[in-house]
């Protein structure tokens, strides 16, 4: 199996031209001018987007974290207050540790359904058609619709899920889904999350395996390995960029989830599935504190810059 | 060629930032006729924005008004949750309406930003200022200048069943006197069985546990907070044992199950539904229930042992302070205070008025449950605290995860532990 390696492809270079065929230095240089020119033209509409509504936000952000920023009239500064503040928001300490295991609890949930769904219709066969479109299809309807969805289909009240348990004997009596218990909470938004974005992932991850050249595999079977070994040594290692992409992506987006836990629990019960971003909302939307909404956004970004240096770190290596 | 472009981005950036920190710190334009004290109908068009929850009474303001005047006024609503939220975007963009409604107990909160522009001039000159109550009014003050006026009254009364009430044996004229045979009608009726409770409760939702709750609280003579809304006063014997009251009806299964987890939206849902005997609420549900064929009775929320007041709640209305229609806005306002208004308006439609002096007007005699409710006015309280929503109605509130305590869990101690906590929050500044 060790003869086996990933395949180099995407790496061919042009070959430099002969020195003799070049046109004279003077030409060469202004025909590179224009060339870097019209380049920097072709980048600039996204160049401004990207300077106008990242890096000027991001700026700002980062400036109004050091300032007792009010709703109208000038801003204060009070550097470092903002900062130091968080420490004694309580609230604060129970979303970290409450997005920390949601993080880690949605990142292997979604990992292994898409991974798994992924597999499940790689190869062509009669019905996979229709299978990839049917577990892509959730990603279709806004987040924020879907969380509203589920909260009607959730509800004692209006929906039909607890009365069909209740026919079928499961459950007994009143239930609450969204706000019975911190488990039931988290796992209705987990559920949630799986439901719409399993197909997104698994298309990104369906991407990567149809990537595998079947002669790898065919090397593979023709060297004895048995169907676990092909997947643990042929199939992982050639999915890493992939893998470490989605696990990048599904990370990023546990880290900042908001949309599910605000419309599906609103942070309940007794605050069990309040989120960093919504304390975040608390601190600028209800106490109307932005200067100290913007410093816990600066904090969580460096959270996330460190997350995302380590994956891509990975990502470049080993791609 | 790089560093040259880093320099660039800087400068730009620099720049950028530079023009938006001046446009924060600019003062607000003086507004045109800014200067008088009347009111201007010169066919200005003006938005005003409010939250759902009041949303009709509005309408009805603005329609009555643009009949009469060459200023039309346009209404649009929003979610309430999603409400203050819009107004701090709306706020930090300066694109605040001309005029915006807001729930009377964040009035505090908004007129210590400076959201709506100062009254107190124009108000003094109105003649008003006595006579509009002055609940609403104290909400709507910050530093002795007012910033809001008035405009919906909504108070907390008991509301009850009729028809469960004659079927459990109880007098369906008759509704409790205190707190505890309030309790005691409630197991009455739950007796019936089937799908029929006693009462239900928002357990899961601070605003709604505050407004039916704290009038017990008022009524046994304590209290909630002091004058200046920033020192809790929740871990009271007072509060103990109104919470005591309810926990055992949730414990008993007198109080449906699904008050546990009531964070609002289903609510008047419950209520509607005809299955619930006896429950705190909204005095403006009682048309919305009678609406789906239930027979409701109104009845005054008591302490304990007697001993009637409620929660004067509703919304207060200022002139948005970006507005530069501030002299159109406020004659809007003016005339939402008048006689006129107060009286075809809100009292035709069962409403309570903002006026004190209009409590008993001509359509207040014809139904004896307004009557109650309108009498009400005097007995009841507005709580006063300006980080009030952070501290008591968003669900992250301390208040919330006191309730939560006192009502399903280790009650002594949610309500000690409570106190720290709301009182902190009150004097975060």
């Amino acid at each position: 199996m060790s003869t086996l390696t990933p395949p180099r492809s995407g790496k061919a270079r042009p070959l430099p031209a002969p020195e003799a065929a070049r046109p004279p230095k003077r030409f060469r240089r202004s025909a590179a001018r224009s060339r870097a020119a019209l380049g920097a033209l072709y980048a600039t509409p996204t160049a401004v987007m990207v300077g106008l509504f990242f890096l000027v936000p991001l700026v700002l952000v980062g400036w109004m974290s050091l300032h007792k920023w009010p709703l109208l009239g000038a801003p204060t500064m009070n550097v470092p207050d903002n900062y130091t503040r968080i420490a004694d928001n309580e609230l604060v300490a129970s979303a970290v540790w409450f997005t920390v295991k949601y993080t880690v609890l949605m990142t292997v949930g979604l990992f292994v359904v898409a991974f798994g769904l992924a597999l499940l219709v790689q190869q062509r066969r009669r019905g996979v058609g229709f299978l990839r479109t049917a577990f892509l299809l959730p990603m279709a309807v806004g987040f924020a619709s879907a969380s509203l969805l589920f909260l009607g289909l959730l509800s004692d009240e209006i929906g039909p899920l607890s009365d069909l348990l209740r026919k079928l004997g499961v459950i007994d009596g009143y239930v609450s889904w969204t706000s019975g218990s911190s488990e039931s909470a988290l796992g209705s938004a987990m559920v949630l999350v799986l439901w719409r974005f399993a197909g997104f992932n698994m298309l990104i991850l369906l991407t990567g395996l149809q990537a595998i050249p079947l002669e790898v595999y065919e090397a593979a079977r023709i060297d004895g390995a048995s169907r676990w070994q092909t997947f643990r040594r042929v199939t992982i290692p050639l999915m890493r960029p992939t893998i470490a992409l989605v696990l990048t992506m599904m990370i990023t987006g546990s880290l900042l989830a908001f949309d599910q836990f605000w419309i599906l629990t609103r942070g309940g019960p007794d605050n069990s599935t309040t989120s960093l971003v919504m304390v975040i909302y608390r601190e600028a939307f209800i106490r109307l504190d932005l200067g100290s909404a913007a410093a816990i956004s600066v904090a969580l970004l460096a959270v996330l810059v460190v997350f995302n240096v380590i994956q891509l770190g990975v990502l470049r290596r080993r791609s | 060629m790089r560093s040259r472009g880093l320099r660039a981005l800087a400068v730009t950036a620099a720049a950028l930032l530079v023009t938006a920190v001046a446009a924060c710190g600019a003062d607000d334009p003086e507004a045109p006729g800014a200067s008088g004290t009347a009111g201007v109908d010169d066919g200005a068009q003006l938005t005003l924005w409010t939250r759902a929850a009041t949303e009709s009474v509005s309408k009805a303001y603005a329609e009555a008004y643009n009949k009469t005047h060459k200023n039309k006024v346009t209404v649009t609503s929003y979610p309430n949750e999603e409400y203050p939220a819009k107004l701090a975007s709306a706020a930090g963009a300066k694109a605040l309406p001309d005029l915006f409604g807001a729930d009377v107990v964040f009035a505090a909160q908004y007129a210590s930003q400076g959201l709506w522009t100062d009254l107190t001039e124009r108000l003094a000159a109105s003649g008003l200022k006595d006579k509009v109550s002055p609940g609403h009014l104290n909400a709507g003050t910050w530093d002795g200048k007012n910033y809001a006026v008035p405009h919906t009254v909504d108070m907390s009364v008991m509301l009850y069943n009729k028809d469960l009430y004659t079927k459990a044996g109880l007098d369906p004229e008759k509704g409790p006197t205190s707190l505890k045979e309030f309790a005691e009608h409630a197991r009455k009726i739950d007796k019936l069985g089937g799908d029929v409770n006693g009462t239900y409760f928002g357990g899961n939702c601070g605003g709604c546990v505050e407004f039916t709750f704290w009038p017990s609280v008022w009524g046994a003579g304590g209290d909630v907070l002091d004058a200046k809304g920033e020192n809790a006063k929740v871990d009271s014997k007072e509060m103990a044992d109104v919470f005591g009251i309810y926990r055992a009806l949730y414990d008993e299964g007198v109080a449906a199950p699904a008050s546990k987890d009531e964070a609002g939206p289903t609510w008047l849902g419950a209520l509607q539904s005809g299955k619930i005997g006896i429950a705190p609420g909204p005095s403006v549900w009682l048309g919305l229930i009678e609406e789906k064929g239930v027979k409701m009775g109104v009845a005054p929320i008591s302490g304990p042992d007697g001993g009637d007041s409620t929660f004067i709640g509703g919304d207060a209305i200022g002139v948005g302070a970006t507005s530069t229609k501030a002299a159109q806005a406020w004659d809007f306002l003016l005339w939402t205070m008048s006689e006129e208004a107060q009286v075809e308006v809100i009292a035709k439609n069962k409403g309570v008025p903002i006026r004190t002096d209009l409590a008993s007007n001509k359509y207040s005699a014809a139904d004896p449950r307004i009557v109650l409710i309108n009498s009400l006015v005097a007995k009841g309280k507005t709580p006063y605290a300006k980080n009030f929503n952070a501290s008591f109605n968003d669900p992250q509130s301390p208040w919330l995860q006191t309730v939560r305590g006192a009502l399903f869990g280790d009650a002594a101690k949610s309500l000690t532990d409570g106190n720290t906590a709301i009182t902190k929050s009150l004097q975060q500044g």
